[in-house]
């Protein structure tokens, strides 16, 4: 007896012609297949080459963001420290220039309306870095040139004025030389308060609009000489800064800073890569596993002229890989594209110019992820192809039986554990932080334990349930779930998983989309002046009551700062860690004696006249985040530095405020009893109902006091809608490439089984079904998977997508349910409709074919 | 030779165990022309995958050209059905996406062999398709596509050529002229046929037949050719 003779040829050069001749009536369904795993690259490119692109961005535009090399500001005017340290450096060579920020009202003389603005005032040179863009072009040059101004065209707009007509501010007139077009660092959204207008520094004085109680933003601008280590200014700056209640700030910071502030961003479209990327994997596979499942014949026949299994697997891996380099090409090039698209969506509201250019690395990178996303995940089902045995060619089985698992299969568990490795690597780089992929890769696993679980059960319910006196074509559409063959594990993990990622998307839009949300004010205010004087209050209210308008509410307003926390004083706390920001802040407190409407007491209780308090103590509530920050507690001492008079507290209530809505909240109440003595301004809240009404009063009110400005919230609350808007759009845009890959997924779920269906069908129509049967037997049988795989999947994106705000964007999670109830409905309706037109042969083929078929 | 020792076949149907080949002995010298008959369920296609190697038995031996099939792996007998077998079946079972010399190319190339494309057109002429050499599968009628199968099941040169009712699929006509061209092939290049069939009159045309009944042989005869 002899081993068999081995012939002398390579067996495997034959095996790349073979893959391309065997594939050559699948090519363009394939494509049409891998069309998922196209549109998941083209996301993931598409994201990564703007986020790269943003990065770099930020980074060449730090300077210019800034203004300057430095920059120190302050909530106050300079104390003399800084003013000094300023000018011992502008005399060493050191630019320097300043940036003066408030809201003021401005109207065009002999005009009707006035409109809130953001004044800022800038000294000559300032920006250093960076271009005011403006129309007509070139006017920031002239802006120092005599009493000019710059403003946002919306202004000239509300205004009716146009270039050359003359704007007053406070007691000051100025010439409108244009209107500016894009500010670095200047962010678009800041406009929803008010437009802004530029004018001279030397000019800020003649407005005498800053008096006591102004909010107003000082800013220094440094510009260093090439060479100068900015780290010993810094240092010299940072020595006073705490004493100076001054802030230094650094390009560095302003990069970092303006990074973490579109982290969100960030994570979102990294959440949504992946999301797109894991559809794009779950349709490759499904879409392998149909093919493979066409070709049992042809491999059986391959196995009996004598292919090996390697051969076979082989042949097809090169069909699959080739496939995956085509597929994740086209989402290259089309990734490349829409990140074009991009910033027209998400730009309008990012504080910089994103430059877009072509980025290699992500374009490389896009096609790598995509190819071994591609691979990885066909390899499951082709695997199954070395299963086929050569008998299959003479008598026949049907296809899962003849590509029938092995669990303990070598190969097969060495794929799993790659699979698994390489989602879990692609989640972490796309989390950027080890915890956050982990837990996604967590939460996918649990997603994929649970809808396992769910198709044995939807199988074992199935048979269990089914009664004899059911209709014929139910009876056929539920038994084919648990039947032989079936297709109800390959349908509900794939369109449950995709329903799963698709919800978990959709939850955390929305839920970071309310995070931005302002719901609008229950006073019905839709006026507020501020900034309104002691001495000119009672003038403010007859003014509002002569035009009939009812005064809403009258807020005082007290500015101050921390003195001491219990026995140890500010300056004591700050020192040896940095200060924290509620203790460094200054305080716009307000008195009154009752509850808003917009806050809640969450421990403690509100001011009682009645309460034991040592003697000169008051009661105090406070914001529950602030006295968290402060590791305020119920019972501690506070001590208040209101212009200089100390009045010391014991806090008596925390309480939790909606800073989403439309009125006056304050960090710190005081009752009435402890400020009312207090210098102090006011807020006067009324209600007009015609634009013209709130104009006349706008009008009257800074023709008397010129420093009181004025907001129409129904302005303000059009802006934010706007922008809103804008955020909603940019978020549904990404959304639908998540759509568009989860509807592939359903289509190659639906057409792994297309076959097995159509024979089925077939031999139905043999023993005498008509169509119209047959199509109401899978219309049963696609209703039940359709339901049960998108409502499993929902159920458990509303788990994803608590996590997914919880752990990553730290952020409160509230479920939407109609819309996922909707959402559910549809994705049951696509499945109906996918699956019945999936398998629309089976009505075109005749019994015929079922004849010749051995 | 083709040697089957004490074969016997057994499945699990339902928890119980169904014996469908038992006890089955012969010896088929080369160039011999066989024919293995019985009703259907007899056992004749278990048998017949068998002895190619497409499936191994629970019992018994089957030796091929003095190798012991039972011994080799699944890509051990794959090898050996590349260099040593070919195959007819019932219903063609060609490969919808290749041509028809590409079809008979495919055993050749999965062997690494050169030359396949010139032997692949030599082989076809000779079943009288030479001039259909790039037309697919669907594009000819059954009678063609069984005569591409067996210019595949011969491209090889095979010791032994097993063919499923081969004519199960055609018209009495056809099925005469596929009939003509394997005993042509056996008669003039020495290839050992193993016919399985039903069908008695075709059974007529090997020189020895072996009938089964309930998966044991129950006669073993050398006859005269049809």
């Amino acid at each position: 007896m002899t081993t068999p003779a081995l012939s002398g040829g390579n067996r495997w050069t034959s095996v790349p012609m073979l893959a391309w001749r065997e594939s050559r009536n699948s090519r363009k369904r394939l494509i049409l297949f891998m069309s998922a795993i196209s549109i998941g690259v083209a996301a993931l490119v598409a994201i990564d080459s703007y986020s790269n692109n943003l990065t770099r961005s930020v980074h060449e535009q730090s300077r210019s963001l800034l203004g300057g090399d430095l920059a120190v500001t302050s909530r106050q005017q300079y104390q003399r420290t800084v003013d000094s340290l300023v000018d011992t450096l502008a005399r060493h060579g050191i630019g320097v220039g300043s940036i003066t920020s408030f809201a003021s009202m401005a109207s065009v003389p002999r005009g009707s309306t006035t409109r809130l603005v953001q004044v800022r005032a800038v000294t000559p040179g300032v920006p250093f870095y960076g271009t005011v863009e403006t129309t007509p072009s070139g006017m920031y040059a002239s802006l120092q040139s005599g009493a000019n101004i710059l403003v946002d065209p919306s202004l000239l707009f509300t205004l009716r004025a146009k270039v050359g007509d003359t704007l007053t501010l406070g007691f000051a007139q100025f010439t409108i030389i244009g209107t500016l077009k894009n500010v670095p660092g200047d962010v678009g959204v800041a406009t929803a308060l008010g437009p802004r207008v530029y004018i001279p520094a030397a000019y800020l004085e003649q407005t005498r609009l800053l008096t006591f109680g102004s909010r107003a933003d000082y800013q220094a601008l440094l510009k260093l000489p090439p060479g100068t280590d900015p780290k010993t200014i810094v240092a010299g700056l940072r020595k006073h800064s705490d004493s100076t209640k001054t802030r230094v700030r650094t390009v560095e910071q302003t990069e970092r800073n303006l990074t973490n502030d579109i982290r969100n961003l960030d994570r979102y479209l990294g959440l949504v890569g992946l999301v797109a990327l894991l559809l794009g994997g779950i349709g490759v596979a499904s879409a392998i596993f149909a093919y493979v499942a066409e070709k049992v014949d042809t491999v059986a026949t391959l196995r009996c002229v004598g292919a090996t299994s390697g051969q076979v697997l082989g042949i097809y891996l090169i069909e699959a890989a080739a496939l995956g380099v085509i597929g994740a090409g086209i989402g290259v090039v089309l990734g490349a594209i829409v990140q074009f698209a991009l910033p027209h969506v998400i730009g309008g509201f990012l504080p910089l110019d994103v430059t877009i250019r072509l980025e290699p690395l992500a374009l490389l990178s896009g096609l790598g992820v995509g190819v071994w996303v591609s691979l990885m995940f066909a390899l499951g089902p082709l695997l199954a192809l070395r299963r086929v045995s050569p008998l299959q060619a003479i008598r026949r089985q049907v296809v899962t039986v003849a590509l029938g698992r092995r669990w303990l299969d070598p190969a097969r568990l060495l794929t799993s554990a790659a699979l698994a490795a390489s989602i879990v690597a692609i989640a972490v780089s796309r989390a950027g932080r080890l915890r956050d992929g982990l837990g996604m890769s967590a939460a996918i696993a649990v997603a994929i334990l649970v809808l396992w679980l769910s198709t044995a059960g939807v199988s074992w319910l199935a048979r269990r349930v089914l009664r004899d006196h059911w209709p014929f074509v139910v009876r056929q559409g539920v038994a084919n779930l648990y039947r032989p063959a079936n297709q109800t594990r390959a349908v509900i993990l794939s369109l449950g998983f995709g329903a799963f990622l698709i919800s978990t998307l959709y939850l955390v839009q929305t839920n970071l989309l309310s995070q931005l949300a302002v719901s609008s004010a229950a006073s019905n205010a839709n006026l507020v002046f501020f900034d309104v004087q002691d001495d000119q209050i009672a003038g403010l209210d007859s003014i509002v009551r002569s035009e009939h308008a009812p005064v809403v509410q009258q807020i005082p307003i007290v500015p101050m700062r921390i003195g001491s926390l219990g026995a140890r004083a500010t300056a004591e706390l700050s020192k040896g860690r940095g200060m924290s920001w509620a203790l460094r802040r200054e305080y716009r407190s307000s008195y009154r004696d009752t509850l808003g409407a917009s806050e809640k007491i969450i421990a403690g209780s509100w001011f009682k006249s009645g309460k034991k308090l040592p003697d000169g103590f008051f009661e105090v509530s406070i914001d529950d985040n602030v006295a968290l920050e402060l590791k305020l507690r119920l019972g501690d001492t506070v001590t208040w530095d209101v212009q200089g008079v100390r009045v010391p507290t014991i806090v008596t209530s925390l309480r939790q405020v909606n800073w989403a809505r439309f009125e006056p909240n304050f960090f710190v109440i005081f009752p009435r009893a402890a400020l009312e003595h207090a210098p102090k301004s006011f807020v006067l809240l009324t209600n007009a109902t015609t634009p013209e009404q709130r104009g006349r009063l706008q009008r009257a009110a800074v023709d008397r006091y010129p420093n009181a400005s004025s907001i129409d919230l129904s302005v303000v609350q059009e802006t934010i809608a706007r922008i809103l808007n804008k955020v909603s759009l940019a978020i549904r845009f990404m959304a639908l490439f998540s759509l568009a890959t989860g509807a592939m997924v359903l289509f190659s779920a639906v057409a792994a089984s297309r076959r097995q269906r159509v024979r089925e069908g077939v031999l139905l129509k043999t023993l005498g079904a008509t169509k119209a049967q047959i199509g109401r037997i899978m219309l049963a049988e696609y209703a039940v998977l359709g339901a049960l795989g998108s409502a499993t999947g929902m159920l458990l994106s509303v788990g994803g997508a608590w996590a997914t705000m919880h752990f990553i964007f730290e952020a409160p999670f509230r479920p939407a349910l109609v819309p996922i109830a909707l959402l559910t409905l549809g994705m049951m309706m696509l499945t109906i409709i996918i699956g019945v037109l999936g398998s629309r042969d089976v009505f075109r083929e005749t019994p015929m074919a079922a004849l010749r078929e051995a | 030779m083709l040697v089957a020792r004490e074969l016997t076949q057994t499945y699990q149907s339902g928890g119980h165990p169904l014996t469908v080949l038992r006890d089955v002995n012969f010896t088929i010298p080369d160039g011999s022309f066989i024919a293995i008959v019985g009703p259907s369920g007899s056992g004749k296609t278990t048998l017949l995958g068998l002895l190619a190697g497409l499936d191994t038995p629970s019992g018994g031996q089957v030796l091929l050209d003095g190798v012991d099939l039972t011994g080799l792996n699944e890509d051990q007998r794959a090898r050996l059905r590349g260099e040593k077998v070919g195959f007819v079946f019932q219903s063609f079972q060609l490969i919808p996406t290749l041509t028809a010399a590409e079809n008979v190319q495919v055993p050749l190339e999965l062997r690494g062999e050169r030359n396949a494309a010139a032997r692949a057109r030599e082989l076809l002429t000779r079943v009288g398709l030479g001039d259909r050499t790039h037309h697919f599968p669907s594009q000819l009628s059954g009678g063609e596509q069984q005569r591409v199968a067996i210019a595949r099941a011969f491209v090889n040169k095979p010791k032994v050529l097993f063919a499923d009712e081969p004519t199960g699929n055609l018209d009495t006509v056809t099925g005469a002229r596929i009939v003509e061209l394997l005993e042509a092939i056996n008669r003039e290049s020495g290839t050992t046929i193993v016919l399985v069939t039903h069908d008695l009159a075709l059974a007529r045309h090997a020189r020895r037949m072996i009938r089964l009944s309930d998966g044991a042989v129950v006669e073993d005869t050398e006859q005269a050719a049809a």
